[in-house]
């Protein structure tokens, strides 16, 4: 059992009388790379802003370690800030700007020297000391950003869409950069991102927020093959979803196809559901399929990318989408209008809540 | 524009010389005049000759110096004050007025509206014998019963500071409002209260500002006549003063152009010696 860095416990955040976090409570352990991911508005900097101390929760606790901290002002917090907007202080120098926080600390100045350098060196920016923020390129600024606030050690590095304001290309870069820091250091990071694929290359344990709600917790694949929610199912990548009554161990649809459920997947649930399957697994196939993971239906569309095929097929059950892997020789596209049957294996299933009305 | 075409080296210069004409008109003419009458000789009636009378400066210097110190002191002391004054209530208004930001600045200034003249007037009723001011601090003991504020040092310097505050108050006003609030929650997060925020960031960053309304209040004050002749007594007289009667009571235009002059000059120097002290390089670069 490892130790807990960041303990919310119920944590509500009010603006007059919008609710922008609503009750919250995680836990994020030593040493995790922990993303907050979730659309634009949703809460998460909000979130973020109560564990570094910019804002007090209008209800529930921020625990750093042990220690309950939701009454401490942010420099009484062992817990640093990437933002955003790097906010460098433009009048000092790239070493005067990283040694910062030491200086606060009173880390005598042989040693505050060394650390910068070695935080510069850890952020590829070693010879950039005496120059002037406004001197470095967008993705020089984050790594300085970066490097001021790792050079601290803080318990928690807290990093709000660092990334938000680079090109694809260096975004991504930068992505793996982060996790090679994140690892060689081993502090605790929680990374706040509205890019579902950023936040499943970078974090251990993703936390998926909507509308200050946290809709699931979990591990990239966990979230990926086992989403709990509609929205966590449509947010990250693309699900069908097709509703029906729980009967047993199989979905009924309207129509009155059965379909079977993985037995992992079931979590209690009972009534009005939807089962979800990922366009990806399911394989397009003539002739007789094993029931209980097939439908029947007639191409709507086709788009050919390349690497996969991707259809829209109308079956008893709505519509439905498939990504079609060409992994043979000579790939034949089924055109609009063919009758094909889809198939896939029931393992790959997942339920979440029914439609409401 | 075929010209241009050719020449594109030109450009810069013809988009700079109509500035260049105005400088030329309302600078470098009058210049041209102040310092060659400042090396004339004669007198109103028999008209005066450009006699390269350089004495004239050394009249100057050495009749007058109380009065060139006196108007160095006392607009530094005002300059400084002004500073000390306007710093907490700009920084207010640009940092903590929220909405309000605009209506208090609006009030900040509002009395400057009124005249020059009329404002310092009024304060002769202010600071006078029989005033409020005087009566409560003779009361208090602060004053003695028979002490006065008006025709003092302290009227002429209090009046400067007043007078001049606007010029203080705004340019620190865009330097405090233009300072990025993010800035300050990165310091708080790097372990700096509030005061040592102020010290690291607010204040550094702020510095243009300083710089630039310590110069705009400065200068003038350092050439300004009416606070010392409204509130003051020929023993407060500043070189501003000095100049005034020369040009237009004694009419001894040589004499008034010399001190005009010198005037200038110890300014130049003045702001030379104080924008290298404070790295101007660093404030504006
Ligand atoms: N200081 C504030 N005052 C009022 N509303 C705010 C404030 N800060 C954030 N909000 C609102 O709270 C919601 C969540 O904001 P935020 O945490 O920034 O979302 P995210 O970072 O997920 O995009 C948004 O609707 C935003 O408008
Ligand atoms: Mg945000």
């Amino acid at each position: 059992m490892s130790e807990i860095d960041v303990r919310l416990r119920d944590v509500t955040k009010r603006f007059g009388e919008f609710v922008a976090v609503d009750d919250i409570s995680l836990e994020i352990p030593r040493g995790s790379f922990f993303a907050m991911l979730g659309p634009s508005g949703c809460g998460k900097t909000t979130t973020l802003r109560m564990i570094g101390g910019f804002e007090e929760p209008t209800a529930g606790t921020v625990l750093l370690g042990d220690q309950d901290v939701s009454d401490l002002p942010p420099y009484k917090r062992d817990v640093n800030t990437v933002f955003q907007s790097y906010a460098l202080f433009p009048h000092l120098s790239i070493a005067d700007n990283v040694g910062f926080g030491l200086r606060e600390h009173g880390v005598p100045k042989a040693e505050r020297t060394a650390r910068v350098g070695e935080a510069l060196e850890l952020v590829d920016l070693t010879g950039y000391d005496t120059r002037k923020p406004r001197q470095l390129s967008g993705g020089q600024q984050q790594r300085v950003a970066l490097a001021r606030a790792l050079v601290n050690r803080p318990r928690v590095l807290l990093l709000d869409e660092p990334l938000g304001a680079l090109d694809l290309k260096l975004r991504r870069q930068m992505q793996l950069e982060l996790k090679r820091i994140q690892q060689e250091v081993g502090i605790t990071f929680v990374h706040v991102t509205h890019d579902q694929e950023e936040a499943m290359t970078m974090a251990d344990q993703i936390a998926v927020m909507n509308e200050g709600r946290i809709e699931q917790l979990g591990g990239p694949t966990e979230l990926y093959e086992r989403p709990g929610t509609a929205f966590v199912a449509g947010f990250l990548g693309v699900s069908n979803l097709i509703a029906g009554r729980l009967d047993g161990t199989d979905v009924v649809t309207a129509d009155g196809t059965r379909l079977a459920v993985a037995a992992g997947a079931l979590g209690g649930r009972t009534g009005a559901v939807r089962l979800g399957i990922r366009p990806e697994k399911i394989r397009v196939a003539d002739g007789d399929a094993p029931a209980g993971a097939a439908l029947v239906g007639t191409v709507r569309e086709y788009a050919y990318v390349g690497v996969a095929t991707q259809y829209v097929v109308d079956t008893p059950a709505g519509e439905i989408q498939v990504f079609h892997q060409n992994a043979t020789p000579g790939v034949q596209v089924a055109q609009p209008g063919t009758r094909v049957t889809l198939t896939w294996d029931p393992q790959a299933t997942f339920l979440v809540e029914g439609e409401t009305e | 524009m075929g010209y241009l075409r050719r020449h594109p080296r030109a450009v810069p210069y013809l988009l700079i010389a109509p500035g260049l004409a105005w400088l030329a008109v309302l600078f470098v003419v009058p210049l041209y005049y102040l310092v060659t009458t400042s090396l004339q000789s004669g007198d109103i009636y028999e008209g005066f000759r450009l006699t390269w009378q350089w004495s004239n400066y050394g009249d100057m210097l050495s009749q007058y110096r109380p009065q060139l110190v006196r108007s160095a002191l006392y607009a530094a002391i005002a300059t400084v004050a002004a500073l000390l004054i306007a710093y907490p209530i700009v920084y207010f208004i640009a940092r903590r007025g929220g909405q309000w930001k605009s209506l208090l600045l609006v009030l900040l200034v509002a009395p400057f509206f009124v005249t020059y003249l009329i404002r310092t007037i009024a304060w002769q009723t202010i600071l006078a014998d029989e005033g409020l001011v005087v009566g409560v601090l003779r009361d208090v003991h602060i004053l003695a019963p028979d002490g006065r504020l008006l025709a003092t040092s302290f009227a002429v310097v209090a009046g400067i500071t007043y007078n001049y505050f606007p010029f203080m108050a705004l340019p620190l006003y865009v330097a405090l409002e233009q300072l990025d609030g993010r800035l300050l929650e990165a310091s708080s997060d790097l372990y700096a209260n509030s005061v040592r925020s102020f010290l690291r960031v607010t204040l550094p960053i702020s510095l243009p500002g300083v710089f630039a309304g310590t110069l705009t209040t400065f200068i003038p004050a350092m050439g300004d006549f009416v606070n010392a002749q409204l509130l003051g007594t020929p023993k407060q007289y500043m070189i501003g003063n000095v100049i005034q009667s020369k040009f237009l009571v004694i009419v001894d235009y040589p004499l008034a152009s010399a001190g005009a002059v010198i005037l200038m000059v110890l300014i130049l120097v003045g702001v030379a010696i104080y924008a290298r002290a404070l790295g101007a390089e660093r404030l504006t670069g």
